[in-house]
Order: C-alpha cells, then sequence, then structure tokens
C-alpha cells in the first residue's frame, strides 16, 4: 500500500475544482488510457494574462487525482509568466511530498499546464521534439534530459519514477542509464572546471 | 467499521479450528520431529497425521507430500528439479498468465540458455491448447517441463490440467501445476490427473503464511531445492515448521469437507454479486470465461475509472479487494493476466477482483452492491473518458 500523506489523501477524497469548465479560455490534456493515467486542464484567463479559473478531469489513482487538484488550486492568480515556471516539485511540494513511484503524476501536471498555456498563446505543437526513446510511453530524449537536469536525477530508475520511461518492456533502459550518466559526468566536469 | 474482506486470492484468515490445533506446538510441544528422545518422536507422529490430512485433500499419499516454505518455493522447487533431472533438455513449456513464481523464474531461465514457451489466452482466459500440443509433438525430446496453473489467480479461470497431463505423460514429458489458487475451492485428485507434481498453498487455504506443500508423483527421483539435512525424505533441508505444518493438516481436512459448500453457497455469493454489479453499474464487464471458473473469483472492469482509486474509495467503507490496474501492479502495466487476454485498457485499469472465502455472507455482499455504484460514478464525473 502507498503511503499517502492526509493532505494527499484529502486531495483525493475531496478533490478541489474537479470537473469541466464551460467556455475554457485554453484546455490542456497529457497520459491517455492505455498509460493508466491521464489529465485534461481547464484554464480561464482574464484579459491581463491572469488565471481566474482552473479546473481538471482525471483518470489515475489518488496521487494523479490529488495532483491535478492541487494544481488547479496552486495556479488560480497567477499569471502565466508565473504559471509557465511551474514544476512538478511544487506539485509534489503543496502536497506534502508524493512517494516516488508516483513522482510522475505531478509531472503530468507541469505538462497538462504547460500544453495549456502553449494552446492559449497560439502556440501549435506538431511534434514532441526529441527522438523517441521510450517507445512503451512515447518518452523522448530531450524530455529525459530536461527532466533528469530539472529535478536532478541521479538513475534511470528515478526517470521512470518521473517520467515512466524504462517502466514498460525495458529495452530501452540502457539508453536511459547512458543520458543520466552523460548529464551526471557533464556535472562532474562543469564542478572540476569550477573548482580548478 | 466492520471491514468487509473479499481479497481471500490474497490471503486468508487462519481459521480458529487451526490456530487452536497449532497453539501447543509453540509453547509445550516444541520438540524436533527429528529428535531420537520421544519429546521430539511425538511431535514427529503429529506431523506424520499433519502429512496424512494434507494427502487426503488432493488423493496423493502421504509420501508424496513434501513441505515447503511457500507456494512460490513448491513452483521453484518442481521446475528447478525438472531442470537437473534432464540436463539436456533445454526447453519449457508455460503460460503467459502464471503468477511470477513460475513467470519470473522462467524468464530466469531464458537468460541461462533455456528456451520457454508462453502458451497464449484467449480474450476469455482460456489456454490455446493448438500450440501446446503441437510444440509437445516437434520438441517432445527438449521439454524439461510443462508448468501450468491449475486456476488463475485474478481471474479463477480453470486450466484444462488434466487433459494436458495425460498428453504429457503419453509423452513422457514432465508436468507441474500451481494449483496454490484451486486448493480448497474445486476437488483437486493427483491420481485421476496423472500430474507428475503439483504446488500448494498454506495461506489460501486458512492455514498460516509461510508453510506449502510440494506433491511429488511417487516414482520421481526429486532432487532437493534447499539442499541440507534430511528432513522430508532428504527432499527439503530444514527443521520442519511443525506448528504450521499440523495447522496446515487441520486446514486441509476442513477444505476438504467444505468443497461442496464452495460449490454452492459461495459459487451462489460470487454469482448474486457478479449479477448486481453488473446490473447497475452501466459499462461494466467480467473478465474471464465464466463456466471454468473458480465459485469464488470475480474478476470485473468499470470503464474508464482507475483501479488504485476505486480500491482506496472502497477502503474508506470498510471493503477489501485487488486490482489488475498499473498502478496496483508494482509495474507500470496493467496485470500481465489482464494484458495477455487482450482486456481493453478501458477497462483493465479499472479492473477489480473479489475473491470470497466461506466466511463471507450475503449481508457482505449486500454492502458492496450498496457501495459500489457511487464510488464508480464520483469517479467517473471526473474522468476525461466518460462519455455521460
Amino acid at each position: 500500500m502507498w503511503e499517502y500523506n492526509d493532505k494527499v489523501k484529502d486531495h483525493f477524497l475531496n478533490p478541489r475544482n474537479a470537473g469541466e469548465m464551460k467556455d475554457p479560455s485554453a484546455v490542456g490534456e497529457t497520459g491517455s488510457l492505455s498509460c493508466g493515467d491521464a489529465l485534461k486542464l481547464f484554464l480561464k484567463i482574464n484579459s491581463s494574462g491572469r488565471i481566474v479559473d482552473a479546473s481538471f478531469m482525471t483518470f489515475g489513482c489518488a496521487s494523479a487525482v490529488a495532483s491535478s487538484s492541487a494544481l488547479t488550486e496552486i495556479v488560480k492568480g497567477m499569471t502565466l509568466e508565473d504559471a509557465e515556471k511551474l514544476t512538478n516539485d511544487d506539485i509534489a511540494d503543496y502536497l506534502g511530498g508524493l512517494p516516488k513511484e508516483k513522482m510522475h503524476c505531478s509531472v503530468m501536471g507541469q505538462d497538462a499546464l504547460r500544453k495549456a498555456i502553449r494552446a492559449y498563446k497560439g502556440i501549435e505543437i506538431l511534434s514532441k521534439p526529441g527522438n523517441t526513446v521510450c517507445e512503451c510511453f512515447g518518452v523522448t530524449d530531450l524530455e529525459i534530459i530536461e527532466t533528469v537536469k530539472q529535478n536532478n536525477l541521479k538513475s534511470a530508475e528515478d526517470v521512470t519514477f518521473y517520467v515512466k520511461a524504462g517502466g514498460g518492456c525495458g529495452k530501452c533502459v540502457e539508453k536511459i542509464e547512458e543520458i543520466v550518466e552523460s548529464i551526471l559526468a557533464e556535472a562532474r566536469t562543469e564542478k572540476e572546471t569550477t573548482e580548478a | 467499521m466492520n471491514i468487509v474482506y473479499t481479497d481471500n486470492n490474497a490471503t486468508t484468515r487462519v481459521a480458529p479450528e487451526v490456530l487452536e490445533e497449532m497453539m501447543p506446538y509453540f509453547s509445550d510441544l516444541y520438540g524436533n520431529p527429528s529428535s531420537m528422545h520421544s519429546f521430539g518422536g511425538n511431535v514427529g507422529r503429529k506431523l506424520q497425521e499433519a502429512r496424512e490430512r494434507v494427502a487426503d485433500l488432493i488423493n496423493a499419499t502421504p509420501l508424496e507430500i513434501v513441505f515447503t516454505s511457500c507456494g512460490t518455493e513448491s513452483d521453484n522447487a518442481a521446475i528447478m528439479a525438472a531442470i537437473e533431472l534432464n540436463p539436456e533438455k533445454k526447453h519449457i513449456i508455460t503460460s503467459a498468465v502464471e503468477h511470477p513464481a513460475v513467470k519470473n523464474l522462467c524468464a530466469h531461465l531464458e537468460t541461462k540458455g533455456y528456451t520457454v514457451t508462453y502458451l497464449p489466452v484467449d480474450r476469455e482466459g482460456r489456454l490455446e491448447s493448438e500450440l501446446l500440443y503441437s510444440t509437445m509433438e516437434s520438441k517432445a525430446d527438449d521439454i524439461a517441463i510443462i508448468s501450468l496453473m491449475w486456476a488463475n489467480n485474478e481471474t479463477g479461470v480453470i486450466f484444462p490440467v488434466e487433459e494436458v497431463a495425460r498428453r504429457a505423460s503419453d509423452k513422457g514429458i514432465l508436468f507441474h501445476t500451481d494449483a496454490v489458487q484451486a486448493a480448497g475451492k474445486i476437488p483437486i485428485d493427483v491420481k485421476a490427473s496423472g500430474v507428475d507434481m503439483l504446488s500448494l498453498s498454506g495461506h489460501k487455504i486458512h492455514a498460516p503464511k509461510g508453510i506449502g506443500v510440494l506433491y511429488v508423483k511417487n516414482g520421481i527421483k526429486f532432487p532437493p531445492f534447499l539442499k541440507g539435512g534430511h528432513q522430508e525424505r532428504g527432499r527439503r533441508g530444514g527443521t520442519e515448521n511443525t506448528a504450521s505444518i499440523i495447522g496446515l493438516g487441520k486446514a486441509s481436512e476442513l477444505a476438504k469437507g467444505h468443497l461442496g459448500e464452495m460449490d454452492t453457497r459461495i459459487r451462489g455469493l460470487r454469482d448474486y454479486l457478479e449479477s448486481e454489479l453488473l446490473a447497475r453499474i452501466p459499462s461494466s464487464s467480467v473478465n474471464g470465461e465464466r463456466r471454468d471458473r473458480l465459485p469464488n473469483t470475480l474478476s470485473i472492469g468499470f470503464d474508464a475509472v482507475e483501479g488504485e482509486s476505486i480500491l482506496l474509495l472502497m477502503d474508506q467503507v470498510g471493503i477489501c479487494a485487488s486490482s489488475g490496474s498499473a498502478c496496483t501492479s508494482g509495474s507500470l502495466d496493467p496485470s500481465h493476466v489482464l494484458m495477455a487476454m487482450k482486456v481493453p485498457f478501458e477497462s483493465a485499469h479499472g479492473t477489480i477482483r473479489f475473491s470470497l472465502s466461506l466466511y463471507n455472507t450475503k449481508e457482505e455482499m449486500d454492502h458492496i452492491i450498496e457501495a459500489m455504484p457511487p464510488i464508480i460514478e464520483k469517479l467517473r464525473a471526473i474522468s476525461p473518458f466518460w462519455k455521460k
């Protein structure tokens, strides 16, 4: 059984802002049925570029529901500029932490929010940039690199916890390890250079 | 709050009669059954009685019963024995829906030079026997063992074990069955079925956790998996778990006596639960063949909602069950059983397994029937995949 703290349980049992929004200014969708997690985020944005309302629909576990609920509470009242900087860590911190195997639920929140804002700004996303590394979950090398750097991840297992890559058939785990190792090596070289 | 426990395929309570039978072997009668003194020897005699009761449950002889620590050990011991008995045979046949004890052992053996055929199942969870029989024909001399579960832990679907055992015997191929879920729920007759080896687990039949059985047909030169002392006639080293073995003996006796009730009253409760849930909750479906199925098991999928969330809401009202969803399987995929059956993701992730025991009542079924529709509705109200 997952160790969920009281705040996560509360946001799961009593989710805030759950439900479809009438006439949203922007919608961001992420995840899928096959993945077992999906989030549809609705935003109402006023003429000064401030998020005045937010709601969500989620298919997923308690962490997914709680992360979505937390996300909508966090973004209400934010400017788009600030909202764009929101990370999955902010969502997990708001909830007082998530089990590490469930961090990908908070990453879903970050992803849906960024997609919603991009849609609002009219920036079309044609296809995901980068090369697909994980075929089971459709994760690219650029996504893995961003997640590793943003969250200071140290292993392929961490990557699985955050973006699911490597958690299906396992074929890509070696490649993920390579990516993580090259980022860690880069960081080590940088450190050595600054210390020198 | 009263717990409604419908997760008996995961584990069962120890029956009060079983606990009572076990207790003296912790406090007063703690002797080692292998000792020369009568203090130990008396315990040895009680062990033999327990062995007879266990043998009786499956129509084996006491000499064919080896006590192990669990079903997983029995599965490992059976397959590794077959490997050791025929080192030149490098092919193993099993199914795509086995318990991890068999599945993961086979995956491990694949890295050690073995070829494993994982027989597929159809959409109802039934074995695709054609591939089995054709592989048995073409590779008879290379097959070290065929291992197929008697009944599936998730769906309850029963495999044609007797038929496979007969054919395996005709071809001189060793056949093992994991009967952990079948024991105590349907009659098992090792003589009539002709299986070579069979696994049982105590904690599925109201005996304690940490005790299992491997049936080894008379005549098989069984190399021990756990090498050590001469316990279990040299087939499994380690001082016997005397209290649990004696408990298992009692549990086996009770299980045999209750097979009729399993087939009638419990089957009736399961069918009632199933028909009411299907009637009251739209877009719900049963996973697995409904006739050749254990009388106590119900695997039911609810479209557009996710298993862990369903289980947590059920937990809030005291109902215990399991799910086949990714979030509860410990991996990121839904259960391999549902995947092998090609159950659509829509209902695979929202599948709940109810598994009953003799201790369940109609009132408990009614509690579940009342509780489930609002739970599913609450989750569907916030699901992006639910079309109203």
